[in-house]
């Protein structure tokens, strides 16, 4: 089966400095990656640029079999483009560290305006399918609610339904609790878990949270330095790490929480 | 004494009809100007900065004189409170400009992200995400720029318009009462710059619905 | 009908007389409004209303309302009064006021940006009123605003031009006369355009220049 992510020697620079330097990585499709590291490690940036924020300084990136940056044309690769990036960047949705909810508009207007305007829907399918969604994160009766009048976690909710209701094939979660109040992650976990659990689509998580990692993850990728240096399946990171930084970076996790 | 009132008035009517049409325009400029200011393609971006950057860096009143004595020059005949309106509205525009630049260039690089995210197109993202959230901030000074386009509108008494200024200084000729002509005028015209003000501060509190700080 | 060039290079000694007057204006004008902005500024914090307010509501006044219409009340009523100005010392004059009105409310700023513990400090050590006024207080007022001060002045020298309407021989006034004998508009007006966008580039620059040294040292 064809994997729905590809980085091959992926290098990404900000300013002078580097911060990937050299990724290589496949995920298959409907697959749910956590992605753990130390902070400034790069784990953001490779969401970034798996959302086509921001674009790869050297390496190869397909998303779905092609490259958001570059298309053939008779045969030829040339610069991809507006609409080709965005047909590629369709298949890919994201939720952010800090939300980034319209403040302009409503949980609803927030839910149903890339619905409408980008894929088309009218009002009375997209109103439907936005509420269904709120629904699923547990805030209908919010709906019509400021995001300036909403909790944290509440807010989260919101982005989720938001990005879900865009029905990606890819949806990346960027350290999507670090912003919330203690109390308020577990639920966000759990809505994490469930969305986990019905393996409709592929799902890749940088996170702090390793008993979430653990139990929810199909794979495990440690991230530091800006490159990957090791992944595999839940059990093999957290309980026999191969690599000596890795061992240190789950050792002094494990010991805080403790 | 009436007499003097009602031609005062008058005068006041077509600084009122300067203000409110040179604003009107000067609100389009601006737009368009900011943001072809930010935008990618060199050469728009270019021609906005050159635009901007002359009308800022002249005198206003040296500009209405350019307008009113060298454009018949070129063939281009217009009559004065054309070239007056016009030339407070490219001025009060330039500054204009910067403040739609200032206010859009504010607006959280998140909600950019947010809009990549979704797959919102760029002119989606600007006319539905950024410009709703850019336009509280461009408010004040936007009223502030109201007022100096007031004052400026007395400038055009200098190449004949018959507003406010100009009726005084027809009264002062004929009734040499200077200090009540000017006095009074000075008044009308801080009557004015209060209703603008006013004005202003109730669009301010209507467009910050929902957007109290502590948002999204 | 275009750039008749010859003619231009013939005035622009003229104009640079003009240039000269221009410049006076500005550099007397400024320093009326910074020495009569920081007097209008301490007054209307002061602490007797009677001061305070009235202060306030002349500031606003003249920031509300037109310099040329300004100009005009000190040129006609000034002589009524029984002073008797130069029609530069009565531009001077107005461009002074207003523009004291507009530093007034950039030298409040600095003052209400001096952090609370310098007054404290001030108070503790026993200062006098004036002392602690002189010494600390307006001292690290004045740095942070020096910026904006520039601006207004590069804002005073562009309203040079008003004082054309009360004869001044300034540079638009030199423009408008050289026009007006020769037919011919266009070179002297143009002239005086890019003087003043040249100008004004420069002092803009410098401006940045003094608020990045300003920064460093901040």
């Amino acid at each position: 089966m064809e994997p729905i992510i590809r980085l091959r020697n992926v290098h990404k620079s900000y300013g002078g400095t580097a911060v990937l330097k050299g990724v290589d990585l496949d995920v298959a499709p409907a697959e749910t990656v956590s992605v753990i590291g130390p902070s400034g490690s790069g784990k953001s940036t490779l969401l970034r640029l798996l959302m086509t924020l921001d674009r790869p300084d050297a390496g190869t990136l397909e998303i779905d079999g092609a490259s958001p940056w570059t298309m053939t044309r008779n045969g030829k690769s040339i610069a991809a483009n507006e609409a080709h990036l965005r047909r590629v960047r369709g298949k890919v949705g994201m939720v952010f560290q800090h939300f980034n909810l319209f403040p302009h508009m409503t949980a609803l207007e927030n839910v149903t305006e890339a619905p409408v305007h980008v894929l088309g829907l009218d009002r009375g399918e997209a109103k439907a399918r936005a509420l269904e969604y709120l629904a699923m994160v547990g805030l209908e009766d919010k709906a019509h609610s400021y995001p300036a009048h909403l909790s944290g976690g509440q807010k989260q909710r919101v982005a989720i339904a938001r990005a879900l209701a865009m029905q990606p094939k890819i949806m990346l979660f960027d350290e999507i609790t670090s912003a919330l109040d203690p109390e308020l992650v577990g639920g966000i976990l759990e809505l994490l878990r469930s969305l986990a659990a019905r393996r409709t689509m592929t799902m890749v998580i940088v996170t702090h949270h390793m008993q979430f990692a653990e139990s929810s993850s199909d794979r495990v990728v440690f991230f530091d330095g800006g490159v990957i240096v090791e992944e595999g399946c839940p059990a093999d990171i957290f309980r026999s790490p191969r690599h000596a930084r890795t061992r240190r970076f789950v050792e002094s996790i494990l010991e805080t929480v403790r | 004494m009436n007499e003097l009132i009602l031609l005062l008035l008058r005068g006041l009517a077509v600084t009122v009809e300067l203000t409110v049409v040179a604003a009107a325009l000067a609100i389009i400029i601006a737009l368009s100007a900011g943001l072809a200011r930010m935008s990618r393609r060199r050469a728009m971006a270019w021609s906005a900065a050159v635009y901007i950057e002359v009308f800022r860096g002249t005198s206003a009143l040296v500009q209405l004189f350019w307008f009113y004595f060298v454009l018949p020059f070129f063939g281009i005949e217009v009559s004065a409170f054309t070239a007056g309106t016009l030339v407070l509205a490219l001025n009060t525009g330039a500054y204009g400009a910067e403040v739609v630049r200032g206010a859009v260039l504010a607006v959280p690089r998140g909600q950019l992200d947010a809009s990549a995210a979704l797959n919102l197109n760029r002119l989606q993202t600007l006319w539905r995400i950024v410009l709703p959230q850019a336009f509280p901030a461009m408010l004040p000074p936007a009223g502030n720029l109201a007022i100096e386009l007031m004052k400026n509108s007395a400038l055009v008494s200098l190449i004949t318009i018959t507003e406010l200024t100009f009726a005084a200084q027809l009264l002062r000729a004929e009734t040499l009462r200077s200090a009540e002509i000017f006095g009074l005028v000075l008044v009308l015209y801080f009557a004015v710059a209060l209703l603008i003000t006013a004005g202003v501060r109730l669009l301010e509190r209507r467009a910050s619905h929902g957007l109290e700080r502590g948002g999204a | 009908m275009i750039f008749d060039w010859p003619y231009a290079w013939e005035i622009l000694p003229r104009l640079a007389e003009g240039l000269v007057v221009t410049l006076q204006a500005t550099i007397l004008g400024m320093t009326v409004a910074l020495s009569l902005g920081l007097a209008l500024a301490l007054a209307r914090r002061s602490r007797y209303r009677l001061l305070a307010w009235p202060t306030g509501a002349l500031v606003e006044f003249i920031r509300s309302t037109p310099l040329l219409v300004q100009i005009y009340f000190l040129f006609y009523v000034l002589p009524d009064t029984g002073v008797r100005l130069s029609p530069l010392a009565t531009g001077v004059l107005a461009l002074g006021l207003h523009y004291a009105a507009y530093c007034s409310e950039v030298y409040r700023a600095g003052l209400e940006s001096v952090p609370k513990g310098q007054w404290d400090a001030a108070i503790a050590l026993n200062l006098g009123r004036w002392r602690m006024m002189k010494d600390v207080i307006v001292p690290q007022a004045i740095p942070p605003v020096v910026p904006a001060l520039g601006n207004y002045l590069i804002a005073m020298f562009k309203d040079t031009p008003l004082l054309s309407a009360i004869t001044v021989l300034e540079m638009l006034q030199v423009a408008k006369l050289a026009g007006a004998e020769s037919f011919r508009y266009i070179e002297p007006l143009t002239l005086v355009g890019v003087v003043f966008l040249l100008l004004s580039l420069v002092s803009a620059a410098g401006v940045r220049w003094v608020e990045g040294r300003l920064r460093l040292e901040g």
